[in-house]
């Protein structure tokens, strides 16, 4: 598998990082160099085995399913680059 | 008393309890040592009104009857989140972000009376094995062979070099493919990542959320049990935290290793390994026998693939935790020009922010995630992780108790040495930590020897689930034999 300058741009894209068209080709060398490294997990055998979704054997503790927290407006806000009346600011959205 | 900050978490604890010293007296010696230590670049943001502050509450509290860390003056690392200070995970990307909240771990250690001195470096996000990848610049280890700055490790670098420097008596540290354990061996320091699960990851800035621990790094064996002790424990907020009872790690310290099994996994051989670490290796599994333990070879058959397996599900689990950086909740958004709308911001604010280790991490996990990879990579690398955990549970179903395996494949390197062009080079730092962290299981790293040019040389102990009571106890042990005291000369 050879990761070539269209799939760095888009896999740049999917991660919204931007990247300059002429830092493509050293980054999807990177890409391959990384990749060629990870390629020797195709060596394994694993027919049948399960993919591990959790490294200790328990069930994840459950809570009441009740209101805990909450009224913090000012503290969620506060480090916010762009703040105003009480909303996050972002640029223009919808025409 | 003189040189308060260097002494042992243990010893401090005592002079406090005798009245020999105050926390006051302590943390200024430690305050000092830290405006003196520029040249380590290990302390990034200082809190030393906090800190005199907690250390004053500390001693009207005294200390008859007072909790394990009162007064005792700590670091603490930039990944987790302290209330109103800042806590950027040595990002730019989160510059100036000054949490309303405060990390379970950190709340712990205040509720036994620690005392904050400051934030310390590491590589941005935890990720890295050099402290090189940091907004902050590199810390740097205060051992030194020549005129280089050799590097303390990382991720948890400025850690180390803090607690080897004697800037604190403790730090805590983050490991999540061995950032607590290679810098610990690269600075002749102990450092201990618990059982996936011992220590409630809320508020300690996510990386990979299935392999990420909080653990002490210390000076001594005792020292991080008494840590451990305080950091570890349930927390409704961390669904993940374990609901077991936190053992009292410090009254497991019996040195009687008496017939406790140690493995010696044969598949860590590897060809070409540096002679001086195979040497370390045979004369740490000499001290456990001489102590009274069998020790014999096991096999992990699929150790050579936890790097690869690793790293797809590190950067995998990276790429989504990352998302949140989006230049609108916290941190710093990027200049936008005229007519951006909400996509550029996001791609200038991430470009601008991480740096380039963290955008190839995001990238390379957002790959393997994207559709017609999934199964390929990620999947398969699941599978993996499978495998490496059975291997674990076969050598311990067969009655062993530890794993005996060196901490790093070499000694600390120079900055700038590993070279840039092959990250592949750098990962490699962590072929003896990273098969653990897969495993959910705990691995201490201790000082045990010197390499022929003067630099401290670290074993690793890899324990059972749970078990860090016994493992803490062997370590303790190997401690012990090695009797390493060596300490760097002060050039800073």
């Amino acid at each position: 598998m050879s990761i070539d300058t269209d799939t760095a741009r888009r896999v740049a894209k999917l991660a919204r990082i931007k990247v300059e068209e002429d830092a493509l080709p050293a980054l999807a060398q990177e890409f391959n160099a990384i990749l060629g490294f990870i390629e020797q997990l195709e060596e394994v055998d694993v027919d049948g085995i399960e993919p591990m979704t959790s490294v200790t054997p328990q069930r994840l503790k459950r809570r009441e399913d009740v209101v805990t927290d909450g009224n913090q407006q000012e503290a969620v806000l506060k480090n916010a680059p762009d703040a105003r009346e009480g909303f996050f600011a972002v640029p223009k959205v919808v025409e | 008393m003189t040189d308060l900050n260097k002494l042992t978490i243990a010893d401090a604890r005592d002079a406090l309890k005798k009245g020999d010293v105050n926390s006051v007296e302590l943390t200024q010696a430690c305050i000092d040592a830290i405006d003196a230590s520029g040249a380590l670049n290990a302390f990034v943001h200082k809190t030393p009104e906090i800190a005199l502050e907690q250390a004053a509450a500390a001693d009207a509290r005294g200390y008859a009857d007072a909790p394990a860390l009162n007064g005792i003056p700590l670091g603490i690392k930039d990944l987790f989140c302290t209330k109103g200070v800042d806590s950027q995970a040595a990002s730019g990307i989160l510059k100036g972000f000054k949490p309303e909240y405060e990390s379970t771990v950190t709340t712990k250690l205040f509720d036994n009376g620690a005392v904050m001195l400051g934030k310390l470096n590491m590589d941005e996000f935890a990720m890295g094995s050099s402290n090189e990848s940091s907004a902050y610049g590199p810390a740097v280890n205060p051992w030194k062979v020549d005129d280089r700055n050799l590097t303390p490790g990382g991720s948890s670098g400025g850690s180390a070099a803090a607690v080897a420097a004697d800037l604190c008596l403790g730090a805590t540290g983050t490991d999540t493919g061995g950032s607590i354990r290679q810098p610990a061996a690269f600075t002749g320091t102990v450092g201990i990542k618990p059982t996936y699960g011992r220590c409630s990851r809320w508020g300690i800035i996510a990386y990979a959320s299935s392999l990420d621990q909080a653990g002490p790094m210390t000076k001594t064996v005792r020292d991080s049990a008494i840590m451990l002790s305080a950091m570890a424990g349930h927390d409704m907020k961390d669904s993940t935290s374990a609901d077991l009872a936190v053992p009292d790690f410090e009254a497991a310290l019996t040195g009687d290793i008496k017939g406790k099994v140690i493995g010696i996994p044969r598949e860590y051989r590897l060809d070409g390994l540096n002679e001086e670490i195979t040497k370390l290796w045979d004369e740490g599994a000499e001290m456990l026998r001489a102590a009274g333990a069998e020790v014999r070879d096991v096999s992990l058959p699929h150790s050579k693939y936890a790097l690869p397996a690793y790293y797809v599900i590190a950067s995998a689990e990276a790429s989504s935790n990352l998302a949140r950086y989006d230049g609108v909740r916290f941190g710093e958004r990027a200049p936008l020009g005229a007519g951006d709308g909400i996509n550029e911001m996001y791609e200038k604010t991430r470009a601008a922010g991480f740096g380039p280790e963290t955008q190839r991490r995001i990238m390379v996990g957002t790959y393997v995630l994207s559709a017609g990879f999934y199964d390929a990579y990620y999947n398969r690398a699941r599978k993996v992780r499978t495998l490496i955990k059975r291997d674990f549970e076969n050598v311990f179903a067969d009655g062993v108790d530890a794993i005996l395996a060196p901490a790093t494949p070499t000694p600390a390197f120079g900055i700038g040495e590993v070279s840039d062009a092959n990250p592949v080079e750098m990962y490699l730092n962590d072929v003896f930590t990273v098969t653990l962290n897969l495993a959910g299981l705990p691995g201490i790293a201790v000082p045990t020897g010197m390499s022929s040019n003067g630099l401290p040389l670290g074993l690793q102990l890899i324990g059972r689930p749970w078990e860090e009571a016994d493992l803490l106890n062997i370590a303790h042990s190997v401690e012990h034999s090695a009797g390493f005291v060596a300490k760097p000369q002060k050039w800073w």
